[in-house]
Formats: C-alpha cells, sequence, structure tokens
C-alpha cells in the first residue's frame, strides 16, 4: 500500500454515500437527507428543475458528455402523452465498475434521480436496463425499489403532489453494443440490440416512439446533491467547461487499484501518482487508457493535462466512462492495441460492413506486426482504414474503435517501427519476436533450465555454461522463468 | 411501512431514524465492505469471524453493517470500525486472523492494528 498524499485530492459527490450507509437500509440513507431533493423538485415547475440541472453544468457520465439539462429540456419541450427516464446501467467497459459500486453502495440516491428527472421531463415511468452480471446490484436495487415504494416515495401521489413515477427493471445480456442508447432502446423493446441512425434522438423518439431520457447511473447519482446544494455550488468546482467530479475505475498497472473520485481538472500526474500511487514494483509509467475501448493511450507527455473532456480531446483520447487502464515499461503498446480490437471484433453488431469486417482487417494486420511479418504498408493500411471506419460507422463503437490503434500509432510510433523495421518488440511482450539466449559469463551450469524446457533444446556438460539452440526454442519462456542466477537473456 | 406523504413527514421521519442513531452512539460500529469484489476477495469471511469473535468473547455494544464500496478495491477486505466516541478507522487486508485481531486488540482494548488506511478524500455530506 503506498502512502496518501496529506493534501485530500479527492472529492467524493456520486460516490458520497458508498461506503457509509448500508445500501439495503433505506432509513440509512433517509438519515442522510435522502429523498429530500426529490421532496424539493416537487415544489418547484419541471422547467425550475431542468433550469436548475442546466446551471449546474453538469454533463453525461455516460462516455459522451452532453449536457444533462439540455438534454432533458428536449424531452421536456416534446409534448407526449408518455415518456420514459431510463437509466444505463449496462457498463460494458473493459476496466470499468464505478457503476456497479454506485449501484450496490448507493442504489437509493439514483433511484430517487430517477424520479426526479422524471418529474422535470414529465415522465411517469421509468426503467434501469442494467446487465444480468451484476446480480448484487440488481438485489440491492430491488430491494431499495421496493422499499422506496412502501414509503410512498416512488408509485402515486408521490409526496402528496400528485406526480406518479414508478421504476421496474430490464436486463441485458451484456453485450457491449447495448450499453449504446438507441440499442439500449430497442434491447428494451425485446427486439435485437443493434443501433440506428441519429436523429430521431431518444429525447424525440425514443422507447415506443415516445420521448426518452437516456442517462448514466453516475450522472443520476449527481442530480440529488446538485437538488439540495444548489447549480452554483456545483458549477463552482470543476473546470470552465467540465463541472463537477468524475468517478474513475483505476485498474491495470497500478499500486492502489479502486475507484477514486476526483474534481475535473486534476492532473492525470496527480490520480496516477498521488493518488494511485504509481506503477507497482518500481517499474516505469508507460501509459493510461481513457474511455476504454473507444479512447487512447496517454503518455509521459501527457501527465500535466488537467482533465477535462476538451483537454482529454486535444490529446487524442477521451474522458468516457471512467475506466482507467495503466501501462508500464513492459506492455507493449501494440499488442494493447490489439486487445482493444479484439474486444471490439468480439462485440461489433454486424449491422454495418466497416464496422463488421473493417475490425477484422484492422485486428489481422496488428496481429501480422506483432507476428515480425508487418511491414511499412501496413502502417498506411492501418491509417487509411482506420480514418474510413471512423467517417462510415453507423453507431459510436464503429466510429471510435480505431481510436486505440490511431492514439498508439501517434504517441509509440517508434514501438510499431521497431516490430516492423527490426522484427523486435521492446517491452519483451510479442513471443514470436523474442529471442532467448544464455549469458555464459552468469551461467552456472545447474542443469534447471534443460529440466524444464518442453522441447529440449537447452544443452550443456554439468557445471559448464549451457546453450540454447534457437532453431528449436518455441520461446515458452520456461527457462527464463525457471533460472535463479538470471542467465537467461530475453531480447 | 408508514407511508410518507409530505416533506414534513420526510423530516419527521428523519428525526426519528436521527434518534434512533444517536442511542447506537454508545455502541462500537463494525461496518464492512460487502460489493462484488470486497465480497470476493473475502469480505464475509472477516465479517463472520468477527462476529464469532464478538460472540466468544461476550460482548454487547457492538453492532455489525454492511457497506458498499469503500473505494480500496487494492486493500480488500476492508473494515470500517468506529469506537464509541472516536473517529471511525479503515482497516485493510482482513483476512480471518487479523478479523480476530481487529475484535480483541482493537475492539476490546483499543490497542493499534496494523493496516490502517488514511483517509485519502473529501466527501459531501448533504
Ligand atoms: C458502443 C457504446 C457503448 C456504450 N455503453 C454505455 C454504457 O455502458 N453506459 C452508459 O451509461 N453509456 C454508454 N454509452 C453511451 C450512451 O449511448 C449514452 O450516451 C449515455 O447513456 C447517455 O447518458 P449520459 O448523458 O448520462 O452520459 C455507450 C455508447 C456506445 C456508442
Ligand atoms: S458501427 Fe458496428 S456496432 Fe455500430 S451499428 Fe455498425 S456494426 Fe453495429
Ligand atoms: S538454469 Fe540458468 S544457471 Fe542453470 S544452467 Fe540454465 S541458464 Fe545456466
Ligand atoms: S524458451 Fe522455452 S523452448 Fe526456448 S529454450 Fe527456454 S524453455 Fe526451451
Ligand atoms: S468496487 Fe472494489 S472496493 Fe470498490
Amino acid at each position: 500500500m503506498a502512502a496518501t498524499t496529506t493534501e485530500k485530492k479527492q472529492l467524493r459527490i456520486a460516490t458520497r454515500n458508498c461506503g457509509f450507509i448500508d445500501p439495503e437500509n433505506i432509513d440509512d440513507y433517509i438519515a442522510l437527507r435522502g429523498y429530500e431533493g426529490l421532496a424539493k423538485v416537487l415544489t418547484m415547475t419541471p422547467a425550475e428543475v431542468v433550469d436548475l440541472v442546466k446551471r449546474s453544468g453538469l454533463r453525461g457520465r455516460g462516455g459522451a458528455g452532453f449536457p444533462t439539462g439540455i438534454k432533458w429540456g428536449i424531452a421536456l419541450g416534446n409534448k407526449a402523452d408518455q415518456k420514459y427516464m431510463v437509466c444505463n446501467a449496462d457498463e460494458g467497459d473493459p476496466g470499468a465498475f464505478m457503476d456497479r459500486a454506485v449501484l450496490e453502495g448507493d442504489p437509493h440516491s439514483v433511484v430517487e434521480a430517477m424520479a426526479i428527472g422524471g418529474y422535470a421531463i414529465g415522465a411517469t415511468r421509468g426503467t434501469v436496463y442494467i446487465r444480468a452480471e451484476y446480480p448484487l446490484a440488481i438485489k440491492r436495487l430491488k430491494k431499495a425499489i421496493d422499499d422506496a415504494r412502501d414509503y410512498g416515495l416512488l408509485g402515486e401521489n408521490i409526496f402528496g403532489s400528485g406526480f406518479d413515477f414508478d421504476i421496474e427493471l430490464k436486463y441485458g445480456a451484456g453485450a457491449f453494443v447495448c450499453g449504446e442508447e438507441t440499442a439500449l432502446i430497442r434491447s428494451m423493446e425485446g427486439k435485437r440490440g443493434e443501433p440506428v441512425t441519429k436523429p430521431p434522438f431518444p429525447a424525440q423518439s425514443g422507447y415506443w416512439e415516445k420521448p426518452t431520457i437516456v442517462n448514466n447511473v453516475e450522472t443520476f447519482a449527481n442530480i440529488p446533491a446538485i437538488i439540495i446544494n444548489g447549480a452554483d455550488w456545483f458549477s463552482g468546482i470543476g473546470t470552465a467547461t467540465s463541472k463537477g467530479t468524475k468517478v474513475f475505475a483505476l485498474a491495470g498497472k497500478i499500486q492502489n487499484v479502486g475507484l477514486i473520485e476526483v474534481p475535473m481538472g486534476i492532473t492525470l500526474r496527480e490520480v496516477i501518482f498521488d493518488i494511485g500511487g504509481g506503477c507497482p514494483d518500481g517499474k516505469a509509467f508507460k501509459a493510461v487508457q481513457t474511455g476504454g475501448p473507444s479512447g487512447g493511450a496517454l503518455a509521459n507527455k501527457d501527465l500535466d493535462v488537467a482533465i477535462d473532456y476538451e483537454s482529454l480531446a486535444a490529446c487524442k483520447s477521451i474522458m468516457g466512462s471512467g475506466g482507467m487502464v495503466v501501462m508500464d515499461e513492459d506492455d507493449c503498446m501494440v499488442s494493447v492495441a490489439k486487445f482493444f480490437l479484439d474486444f471490439t471484433m468480439d462485440e461489433t453488431c454486424g449491422k454495418c460492413t466497416p464496422c463488421r469486417i473493417g475490425s477484422k482487417r484492422l485486428y489481422e494486420i496488428l496481429d501480422r506486426i506483432t507476428k515480425g511479418k508487418g511491414t511499412r504498408a501496413d502502417l498506411d493500411h492501418l491509417k487509411s482504414l482506420s480514418e474510413i471506419i471512423k467517417d462510415t460507422a453507423l453507431c459510436g463503437l464503429g466510429q471510435t474503435m480505431p481510436n486505440p490503434i490511431l492514439s498508439t500509432m501517434d504517441t509509440f510510433a517508434d514501438e510499431y517501427a521497431a516490430h516492423i523495421d527490426n522484427k523486435k518488440c521492446p517491452a519483451h511482450v510479442c513471443t514470436a519476436l523474442l529471442t532467448y539466449t544464455i549469458d555464459p559469463a552468469k551461467c552456472t551450469g545447474c542443469g534447471l533450465c534443460t529440466r524444464v524446457c518442453p522441447v529440449e533444446c537447452i544443452s550443456g556438460t554439468k557445471k559448464q555454461p549451457h546453450t540454447i539452440d534457437a532453431t528449436r526454442c518455441i520461446k515458452c519462456g520456461a527457462c527464463y522463468d525457471k533460472c535463479k542466477f538470471d542467465s537467461i537473456i530475453k531480447q | 411501512m408508514s407511508t410518507i406523504r409530505s416533506l414534513e413527514d420526510l423530516k419527521a421521519k428523519r428525526q426519528e431514524i436521527l434518534d434512533r442513531k444517536a442511542v447506537a452512539k454508545g455502541k462500537t460500529i463494525i461496518n464492512v465492505s460487502l460489493a462484488t469484489c470486497s465480497i470476493a476477495a473475502g469480505g464475509k469471511v472477516a465479517m463472520e469471524a468477527m462476529q464469532d469473535e464478538v460472540a466468544k468473547n461476550g460482548l454487547t455494544g457492538v453492532e455489525f453493517m454492511q457497506s458498499g464500496c469503500m473505494t480500496y478495491c487494492y486493500a480488500e477486505p476492508t473494515v470500517e470500525i468506529t469506537l464509541p466516541g472516536k473517529t471511525p478507522v479503515v482497516f485493510g487486508g482482513v483476512d480471518e486472523n487479523r478479523a480476530r485481531e481487529l475484535v480483541t486488540e482493537y475492539v476490546m482494548k483499543g490497542e493499534p492494528v496494523e493496516g490502517i488506511i488514511p483517509v485519502n478524500y473529501e466527501r459531501v455530506v448533504l
């Protein structure tokens, strides 16, 4: 465990109650002024509520960062006999678990916020779309909804105001694309979870073609605090364009793995070193992937960038939903790009050709490069294909799929070059490009390596330096792991 | 359950809950993080060990509660203990042995036990 600095860098708004209340006890939530925000908005007009959220500057935390108040205002302005408030709890980004933690730690804040949003836009029905792989979050959310209903905080005539609102759950099978709002709505309707073109936006025509607001879990979790503490309080935190805080899930090569919530405008350096404790085992920090498969890798040169939507975009990455995967000197950036491509290739819904076939082609090129069979022409192909896919894919999944490639090609061009021109992987990750040799000066001839080599390609007499027959070596690394004298050189 | 029909009802309810909690002020509160990852790391094992130890020693005035993510995934299982009148302290890496030690050393004697996680955030309390 790394020491933390004395200055507290974290500020918890969305996760204010996580770890402090029993999520299965509504009284714990009420003790912390739970449902007071809902009571307060019911004394205001919907337009006043929308205005308050607009003035707070809150932007959607699900990835795109669209201003929440403006979105609510569009739905409020669209007249309809029925409107819907949807909570997006699909959370498919590799390495992200912010939404799960909020739902497991403080489900009532999301329930309350959905009712507040419902009142603001004129919806009486809410749905939480949650992936079935989150059983504990589902259990706690269900209990929260039931308990709120028992107290009369959901259902008919809430706080005697005449406002009706209730929430149901719908389960997703855990397809990444179902987190995209139009696909999510189709999935809610019992159809295949495939995206459709926008416009119309869901706020105009969504679930069953009625005005529908889809918001992320963390977006909702901020709402009760904004209602109680006011728009000025919230907009006083953060940067000019990005207000409030952001929850990140630190994962990968970082000492303090876990959830953090920080004010917008904090630097990456503070997040990774002061809060995250840097990379474990004294390894050097190399990069951090923000925004999951839709984002890009930020490197040393970006460490002093203040985190907000605009500055991350300027560094060719995105805020995304908050997964932060940290990489150290032992990670190969070509392999990292390949890892994310592998993910999107599996998760494409297949509706459009650039995404379906393009992902496969991109993957093949990356695979070739990691096997030492790449050429300079492959780099040009990667770039042009990436740009075409970005321009022609229908939904955000395809449009952002090439981002990890483009960003690593840009920042780590030398690593791509080493794989292609020198047939070497500088981080010693790409198996096909490694050679194992024995340093005769260090080898004691203990013979341990000969015993573990599965293809018996190491030879030598006892107490004499051994040698590896490179033509037969399958590069399994067993000898390297076993040698007690660091005599095996991996290059 | 009684229905809450107005803001006044809600405030009355809140007062009633706060009064109830004030009575618990004289008690030791053991709060175990039981989110998915904390459970996977052994949070329930820690909870059960502490419950067992509390029972074995015939302690009264100890209350258990569960909560969600305490945000210290790297140090799970985590347990927050509030001794009467003291600031809450979070302990990390609470395996079964450490759990029992927390009861016999920290809860019973107020002795310091290793593995304290410093608070590294400010939190908005509404
Ligand atoms: C491929 C893809 C996956 C997405 N997955 C999620 C998700 O898991 N959770 C989420 O809240 N938003 C996700 N989004 C963004 C949603 O489409 C939508 O913008 C968001 O839920 C709006 O809520 P917000 O304004 O509160 O951020 C995804 C978008 C795309 C293109
Ligand atoms: S871009 Fe990809 S995921 Fe999106 S609709 Fe097209 S095929 Fe489906
Ligand atoms: S295990 Fe290491 S020291 Fe022993 S023979 Fe092999 S290379 Fe030499
Ligand atoms: S890498 Fe594997 S195959 Fe190659 S010499 Fe070592 S043990 Fe044998
Ligand atoms: S989700 Fe792991 S303790 Fe938070």
